[in-house]
């Protein structure tokens, strides 16, 4: 049963995925992605990890929202559609080829742990989901945590130039 | 005896049956609130504009809501010829959907006990207990915004263009306001599971004061007073009506729409209502804690609060567009952050 959930869910998320880079409507790429992590939310869900789902949808639908709406404002609607650029993709997947290979190594390697201890299905539920994460990222990955966060007040920044290029 | 809680492993039989039972009760409840949500809406607003409201239909005018839903289920489904037309027909859907899947997280009552061969059974009023179950519904209410820029886009016109871009600009300004509001909540109660939040209401006030309940409404005023004014904004209620503004808009998103799609925006308003309604009587007012039936108490509040959005709706002209971005950004979401820290330094003291 959970194995046809998830084959196909995945199914989903692998169409959704190819049309983000396949259709010619940026809109309709958006909107791809948005199924794709719809689709990804439900793989963590079966991972036992409700609040990475949540998390998934909250954080994703509101930025694919603005991804949407810098669509409309800048380029006008009329000409939204984008030219076939064979370079690129070919660009893209070969990186995300890549980044399979290590995520694997990460996954196979087994170092994300941390100092609790196994999380095993029967730790979840005596601690909570929602606590493991909180106490992992403050203490075993707080470095890592932080560093996202100083890549986010890059972000803004760069936002903020891009925006106000006369000041 | 202490009751046994119905499961998948214990009784399968009967723990289907009970869930489908749920489901169904809550999902007619929700639509009857609905239906009857339009007629109260125009039966008050009548009043309070010294008028009578619909009073041809039925005994009060208390078949109108059906009337309504006939007329347009008969009248003929446009769809306009530039149309996205897959994602013209998806955008009614997936504002809907949404709305009514928030529902599920909520209790709506104590446990429902029974007994049968013999073993005392409790069944927990609420649909799924989900433990993260306030981030479910923050996580349904942003692909809520989905349905309404798709409308926008797909009609292809300048009216409903404007409509969802507004639309989606409120969204999400009003959204991190709500959301960073119920967090003071969540840091009290100490958990994110609906029927968590409800029994840490149950006791009485700060621990000392018997005769009111732990409400968090007196404990934190100000995050109740931010999301109300942030869920009326996501909800499009009046003042926050921008993205179908009727006199500068033409109805905004839905202005293509006819027939059943239209109906469905409009339920999905009211269905959106009845949620938010539901979530902030769960946050803040104690859930189905009270003195009569669990159940009766729920319906009580959340009425209430639908009262108090109609009411509102008669009271307030609607914001000017910059008005709506400044109330926004530079006094919701600087309050709420300001109330989250004094939180934690309160609870830090105390």
């Amino acid at each position: 049963m959970e194995a046809i959930l998830f084959y196909l869910t995945a199914l989903v998320a692998v169409v959704a995925s190819f049309f983000v880079v396949k259709c010619r409507n940026p809109i309709n790429s958006a909107l791809c992605l948005v199924t794709n992590f719809i689709c990804l939310a439900v793989l963590y869900v079966m991972l036992e990890a409700p609040f990475m789902a949540a998390i998934q949808i909250m954080v994703y639908a509101g930025a694919i929202m603005v991804l949407i709406i810098f669509v409309i404002m800048l380029l006008q609607l009329a000409s939204v559609n984008k030219k076939a650029y064979t370079h690129g993709i070919l660009g893209g997947g070969v990186l995300a080829a890549l980044m399979l290979v290590l995520t694997n190594r990460f996954i196979a390697g087994g170092e994300a742990t941390g100092t609790g201890g196994e999380i095993t299905s029967e730790v979840i539920q005596s601690v909570g989901h929602t606590e493991l994460i909180g106490r992992a990222m403050f203490t075993d990955f707080l470095l890592p945590f932080e560093i996202a966060s100083i890549l986010l007040l890059v972000a803004i920044i760069g936002a903020v130039i891009l925006s106000k290029r006369e000041i | 005896m202490t009751p046994e809680v119905l499961t998948l492993s214990n009784t399968p039989l009967l723990y289907t049956v009970a869930m489908l039972a749920k489901i169904v009760v809550a999902f007619v409840v929700t639509l009857l609130i609905v239906a009857y949500a339009t007629w109260c809406e125009r039966k008050i607003i009548g009043r309070m504009q010294t008028r009578c409201g619909p009073t041809m239909t039925g005994p009060k005018g208390l078949l109108q809501p059906i009337a309504d839903g006939l007329k347009l289920f008969f009248k003929e489904d446009i769809i306009p010829a530039e149309a996205h037309w897959l994602a013209f027909i998806l955008a009614p859907m997936m504002i809907l959907a949404p709305a009514f899947v928030a529902i599920c997280v909520i209790p709506f009552g104590a446990d429902f006990h029974f007994t049968y061969d013999g073993v005392l059974y409790a069944v927990p009023l609420q649909i799924a207990d989900l433990n993260i179950g306030v981030l479910f519904i923050l996580a349904m209410a942003g692909l809520g915004v989905y349905g309404i820029v798709l409308a926008g886009l797909a009609s292809n016109s300048k009216y409903s263009l404007l409509g969802g871009i507004r639309s989606t600009a409120q969204m999400i300004s009003y959204e991190l306001a709500a959301g960073l509001s119920i967090i003071a909540v969540f840091m009290l109660a100490e958990t994110l599971s609906m029927r968590g939040l409800v029994e840490a209401q149950m006791e009485p006030l700060w621990g000392v004061i018997d005769f009111l309940p732990n409400w968090y409404i007196f404990t934190q005023p100000l995050a109740f007073a931010l999301f109300v004014v942030g869920s009326m904004a996501e909800v499009n209620r009046t003042p926050f009506d921008l993205p179908e503004a009727e006199t500068e808009l033409v109805s905004g998103f839905c202005t293509e729409y006819s027939s059943m799609k239209y109906a469905l925006f409009f339920m999905a308003e009211y269905a959106n209502m009845v949620t938010v309604s539901a979530i902030a009587t769960t946050l803040f007012l104690g859930g189905w804690s009270g003195p009569l039936f669990g159940w009766m108490n729920f319906l009580i509040k959340v009425f209430a609060f639908m009262f108090f959005f109609i009411w509102v709706r008669a009271t307030f002209p609607r914001l000017r567009y910059d008005q709506l971005m400044y109330l926004g950004w530079k006094i919701m979401l600087p309050l709420s952050l300001a109330n989250i820290v004094v939180t934690g330094v309160a609870i830090l003291l105390f």
